[in-house]
């Protein structure tokens, strides 16, 4: 879409934002333009800091450094009430309404109509009706939200957030539960606001959408600035080296030869191994002492892939084989009897019992492993604990402290050294440098490098393409929840992974229009 | 810092020495005891023998909270296997009523563990199916009356002693340490705890935490049983109006007491009964004092929120530890 005035004033400008949590330095120094009446697309990955500096705009975070302006106005935006009243609305992906209250009521909530203290429910219902109208919406508004589509929910939430004097919308992954024809449903609004010179921030991880519907792109990668592009002329493939890739001189050639081993033996393999609506059945080997990384976008099927591989998912379809026998894999349990391991993406939820101390977190799988009238001793405990947070360097080197008083890069650690200490032949890793501070995040890498050494089986998922030809000996790449392309040898360098991820993607936009 | 933050286990048992000491005061033969026909009598005996069976519920109940998981059917637990009990006594030997009992416990237990492990239903509905309809159960074994038994094999179960110590006493001990020998001599106390702090992590890691949940509510039924068994022992009969009514919440009070959070996570099987043994404390020291029994609700509650108070340095040592590593930090 373009902007038949010229370019328009901006509208919002946030300059020089730095958030902090904790040693994570989640937003450093960003820089965000939004023009009225555009849609600006805000693209990352997951950590990229996309949803910190849509919270420290709109208040819900409080921002270390930086200046947030709408308009001529500079906005203390201190809380989210205040952004909402200075006219910055967000719209997020699970739709912050309730459910059990009518379409109407929740237009209107916390704003009836009232006349002596009683609400008017006539008027209210009428102008409900009337604002949907705007939207191309002709429901009941007397009906509970939670009876309509999330499509409609969604329309409800943009007409709320734009009623209440909307300047700039803010639209987080509004697309994402989403069908085609809802999407072009929800694009047609979309397009209608901006042309009523509403500003419109747009986050999605859906590249096709991206194009359609943006006028510009900004990119974030590790809390940092990537650039701002025009939506038309950046190329698919450069936006995603901005959101991926660092500079390429800088990664092309890192790669250490790693084709000098003889062919190594065969650790666990999957045939046409998948689960209908998750992943496309894939053929994946996995060989002691080596890397095989998986790469691809979010949403493309890398974390799925590593929880079917470890037996968190059931697969519906295919054959996994250790050593050349075939084996049942139906449970985590499963993957822990076979010597698999899994450290997923999310550490705190999925990872770390945060109450238990770095000794108990540390044992729990081996002592999953061996059940439960195999106790581990206490002494053995220690022993165990004093090992690891040795060879791991886990800090503080306190084995009965909680771990939820660790640091993310140290939970991260106690983490690898739960499943190291069950003797895996196969570990998978999910991210494992995310949202760590740049001493352990290298750390992590050589710790990596160094089990494959010992001739463990690696299955690694990042979404940094420098840290995955770095210590892959082979690449998946994954788009659209399917394997695409596998690059071993010589052939791994980020432009080859970078172009497997894009591919097809320009060809099916083509088909598509 | 942590030198202010009390070692666990010291709030509870600063209540219990002050409630003793405020039941001597009320009570100046409290402490006294004396040996009859082979049995120990005194108002501390009776404490510890009238806390017999919240002591067991609270040694089953702590488990499944430890899971973050709640049984709000214990009491009713207790009507049904104190009912089957009475009913069998005088038609058949100790063995057999013990055995019919605990295994209609078992029973009891493996439902609302099916119900909450398999089905995955919220632990607070699950058990209340079993609540409301066990006390239905209990009465249409009783056919509504009060079975009254004179088997002198189950009346000294409820009034007989070992050495000395009254039977009720003894067997909440010996369950005490049971429980604990299986809890702790195992894996088991380290697998529920992992389960109740982060079941979705403890998962991945290969606990099998729905097998953790299955086993702490059918423990929690055995428990249950045998506290309905020694119930109807000491009336020589059973009620299945009133036997074990509210004592669900005595053992869950019971628990929080013993600083096991409802959060699920660490728990304490000790501190859980030292938590039993705080309330029936209390009981016993009002009846003495010749209060009316309705001020019992009242100085139970202050007593509570005393307790709950004296812990809580322990969350604001943690939750200061957390505010100070969140400053250090770059």
């Amino acid at each position: 879409m373009e902007n038949s005035l010229g370019p328009a004033p901006s509208l919002l400008e946030v300059r020089g934002i730095s958030k902090s949590f904790g040693a994570v330095r989640a937003l450093q120094e960003v820089d965000f333009t939004l023009r009225a009446g555009e849609i600006h697309a805000l693209l990352g990955e997951n950590g990229a800091g996309k949803s910190t500096l849509i919270k420290v705009i709109t208040g819900v975070f409080p921002r270390d450094a930086g200046v947030v302006r709408l308009g001529d106005e500079e906005v203390a935006t201190r809380s989210a009430k205040a952004a909402l009243q200075a006219g910055i609305a967000t719209v997020y992906q699970e739709v912050n309404l309730l459910p059990n209250l009518s379409v109407a009521q929740n237009l209107f909530l916390d704003r009836q109509p009232m006349r002596f203290g009683i609400v008017r429910e006539g008027e209210m219902r009428r102008r409900a009706k009337a604002l949907l109208t705007e939207f191309g919406l002709d429901i009941d508004v007397a009906a509970p939200l939670g009876s309509y589509s999330v499509a409609i929910q969604h329309v409800t939430a943009i007409a709320r957030a734009v009623d209440l004097s909307a300047r700039v919308l803010i639209l987080d992954e509004p697309t994402a539960s989403l069908d085609r024809h809802e999407v072009e449903i929800l694009f047609g609004i979309m397009r209608q606001l901006a042309r009523r010179g509403i500003g419109i921030v747009f986050v999605s991880h859906f590249l096709d959408q991206v194009y359609e519907i943006s006028d510009r792109i900004t990119v974030l990668r590790n809390g940092r600035l990537v650039g701002e592009r025009e939506t038309a002329s950046l190329p698919r493939l450069e936006l995603i080296r901005m959101m991926l890739g660092r500079e390429l001189a800088e990664t092309t050639g890192a790669r250490a030869a790693a084709n000098d081993h003889p062919p190594r033996e065969i650790c666990a393999s999957f045939e046409n191994y998948g689960k209908t609506g998750y992943v496309a059945p894939f053929n994946l080997e996995l060989r002691h002492g080596e890397v095989v990384g998986l790469a691809g976008l979010l949403g493309s099927g890398r974390t799925e892939t590593a929880r079917l591989v470890f037996g968190a998912e059931r697969a519906d379809g295919g054959q996994a084989k250790v050593d050349g026998a075939s084996l049942r894999l139906q449970s985590p349990r499963d993957g822990v009897r076979h010597g698999f391991g899994y450290c997923p993406e999310e550490r705190k939820t999925d990872g770390v019992v945060a109450e238990l101390t770095v000794r108990e977190n540390i044992v729990l799988a081996l002592q999953a492993k061996r059940g439960l009238h195999r106790p581990l001793s206490r002494r053995e405990q220690d022993e165990l604990a004093r090992r690891y947070v040795k060879m791991l360097d886990i800090r503080p080197p306190d084995a009965e402290r909680p771990v939820g008083l660790l640091s993310g890069g140290n939970q991260q650690k106690v983490l690898l050294a739960r499943w190291l200490a069950t003797a895996p032949r196969l570990l998978v890793l999910d991210e494992p440098t995310r949202g760590i501070d740049v001493g352990a995040h290298a750390e992590i890498i050589r710790l990596i490098r160094e089990l494959c050494d010992d001739g463990l089986a690696l299955l690694v998922i990042s979404s940094e393409l420098d840290e995955i030809v770095t210590y892959s000996d082979r690449v998946v790449v994954l788009r659209d929840r399917a394997h695409v392309e596998e690059l071993s040898g010589e052939a791994i360098d980020v432009t080859n992974i970078l172009a497997a991820i894009a591919a097809d993607g320009a060809a099916m936009q083509e088909a598509r229009a | 810092m942590t030198a202010l933050v009390p070692r666990r286990g010291l709030a509870q048992i600063l209540a219990l020495v002050v409630i003793l000491a405020v039941d001597r005061m009320v009570s100046p033969q409290f402490f006294d005891l004396r040996l009859q026909d082979g049995r120990l009598f005194g108002s501390i005996i009776d404490v510890l023998n009238r806390g017999t069976p919240v002591a067991l519920l609270s040694l089953g109940m702590v488990l499944v909270i430890a899971t973050r998981g709640i049984d709000l059917s214990v009491g009713a637990v207790m009507a049904i296997c104190g009912a089957i009990a009475a009913s069998l006594a005088d038609s058949h030997g100790l063995p057999v009523v013990l055995a019919a009992a605990l295994g209609a416990g078992l029973v009891c237990g493996l439902w609302n563990g099916f119900l909450v492990a398999v089905l995955g239903m919220q632990p607070i509905v699950a058990t209340l199916i079993l609540m409301v309809a066990g006390r239905g159960i209990a009465q249409l074994i009783t056919e509504g009356r009060i079975v009254t038994f004179s088997s002198p094999d189950l009346v000294w179960l409820g009034n007989g002693a070992i050495l000395g110590v009254p039977v009720p006493i003894a067997i909440a001990l010996g369950m005490l340490i049971l429980t604990g020998a299986m809890v702790r001599g195992s894996a088991l106390g380290l697998l529920i705890e992992a389960t109740g702090g982060n079941a979705r992590a403890s998962e991945l890691a290969g606990v099998g935490t729905r097998a953790m949940i299955l086993a702490v509510y059918v423990w929690c039924g055995v428990c249950a049983a045998l506290a309905g068994v020694i119930a109807a022992a000491d009336i020589m009969g059973a009620d299945a109006n009133n036997a074990g009514l509210w004592l669900e919440l005595d053992a869950i009070l019971a628990v929080v007491i013993g600083g096991t959070s409802l959060f699920g996570g660490r728990f304490s099987l000790v501190l859980a009964v030292l938590g039993a043994l705080i309330i029936q404390t209390m009981n016993t020291g009002i009846l003495l004092s010749g209060y009316p029994p309705e001020f019992n609700l009242l100085v139970k509650a202050m007593v509570v929120l005393a307790v709950l108070l004296l812990q809580s340095p322990k969350l604001s040592g943690f939750a200061g530890i957390m505010a100070r590593l969140r400053r250090t930090k770059p």
